[in-house]
């Protein structure tokens, strides 16, 4: 990290007496005493459009674990999950707070969290599924949380300082996350019949939307040096969940990768059909009452 | 890989935290696990959400040893008028901490 960027990643990651606590005043402004002015030479519409998704897969995948809550087999896991949740929200707040800026037309991350269409959203379809069980939950946990910290650590190397702040805060949320998960999936995999065999049938469920995660994207291509190229980061996430399935004596599955629609899939706005209900349940409240406050 | 078996109910765990500030470990609470490395994780998922803590233990429950109530009088009582225990008949000097 040069200079400037430690400075950025510092007063991300601050830990005042008011950045402790939820409710603390940091709670208002998550880029915050940060400057956020585009470099020169970058596409700021691309830029914007880039965050959006890296923001969308956190917003979006946050909310379907947070409706795991009470429904967990333990108190203990719940917290765990409800911590996850919690980390992914807050990296989705810096996020769309930076497109929003990035974008340059005043719109904040409310706005963007809760007025868009669904075609405007820009996150994988991985993360649109509602769970079926708990097997499912750790699995798409780690295949998420594996491939996210391949993506959050490239980028800690951006010349968008912002970007590699909020990268390098992320690592450390998402390296526990992978850790959490992995631990979930060897203990099923490796338990008792019923238990792998429940794994390998969520696993099974989850493959044919790993292979979107490593498309080339155009948005990327539009921000070389300060986007992650999707398709670098395969090898590295490839050998971590080989690593985690062999310990958890589990086969890979080789189902067939989700089709695109028309050549389009999440990262272009083209969703599943789990989407629309997601954003029934998390915008309803925000569109009833616009501009509500309490 | 052995056959499913019913589930009992996890074993209790006790957890110790050591803060930023603090010099040892101090019990903070008890979660249940299955095993010890599941008893870390949910350590730091119950215990340090509000940054309390830079160092975890997780000790089963039942592999504490403690005093009875009832040994209460045995165990302690025969302290109670030994004044001259406390070090409160010497100088302490300033440059000595933690005491």
């Amino acid at each position: 990290m040069t200079e400037d960027e430690y400075a950025v990643y510092q007063s991300l990651a601050q830990d005042g007496e008011d950045h402790r606590w939820a409710f603390g005043t940091g709670f208002t402004d998550p880029l915050e005493g940060v400057d956020a002015s585009v470099p020169d030479g970058v596409d700021a519409a691309a830029l914007a459009t880039y965050c959006l998704m890296l923001g969308d897969d956190a917003l979006i995948y946050s909310h379907r674990l947070q409706q795991w809550m009470t429904r967990l087999p333990e108190l203990e896991e719940e917290t765990a999950i409800a911590n996850i949740a919690l980390d992914l929200l807050g990296q989705a707040r810096m996020l769309l707070a930076r497109a929003g800026l990035a974008e340059g037309a005043g719109r904040q991350e409310d706005e963007l969290a809760f007025c868009r269409e669904e075609s405007e959203f820009r996150n994988v379809r991985l993360v649109e599924a509602l769970d079926a069980d708990f097997a499912e939950l750790t699995g798409r946990l780690l295949v998420f949380s594996a491939w996210r910290l391949e993506l959050l650590r490239q980028l800690t190397g951006s010349k968008d300082p912002v970007l590699a702040a909020i990268a390098a805060k992320g690592v450390k949320e998402i390296t526990y996350h992978r850790d959490y998960a992995a631990q979930w999936v060897i203990r099923l995999g490796d338990g008792t019949a019923l238990s792998h065999g429940k794994m390998q049938a969520a696993l099974g469920t989850i493959w044919p939307l790993v292979d979107e995660l490593f498309r080339a994207d155009r948005v990327v291509a539009a921000l070389p040096g300060i986007a992650a190229d999707p398709q670098t980061l395969r090898a590295e996430v490839d050998t971590v969940l080989d690593t985690v399935l062999a310990t958890a004596t589990l086969e890979r599955p080789d189902h067939a990768p989700m089709a695109a629609v028309a050549g389009q899939t999440g990262r272009d706005g083209v969703h599943t059909e789990a989407f629309g209900y997601i954003l029934a349940e998390l915008q309803s409240v925000a569109r009833a009452h616009p501009d509500a406050t309490w | 890989m052995t056959e499913p078996q019913v589930r009992s109910g996890w074993p209790l765990y006790e957890v110790f935290l050591r803060g930023k500030r603090g010099l040892n470990h101090v019990h903070v609470g008890s979660l249940h696990a299955a095993d010890p490395e599941m008893a870390l994780h949910h350590a730091r998922d119950l215990y340090t959400r509000r940054n309390e803590g830079v160092s975890i233990w997780v000790v089963a429950a039942r592999d504490i040893t403690a005093s009875s109530p009832e040994e209460k009088d045995p165990f302690f009582a025969p302290s109670g008028d030994k004044v001259y225990r406390h070090p409160t008949f010497y100088e302490i000097p300033d440059d000595v901490p933690h005491i």
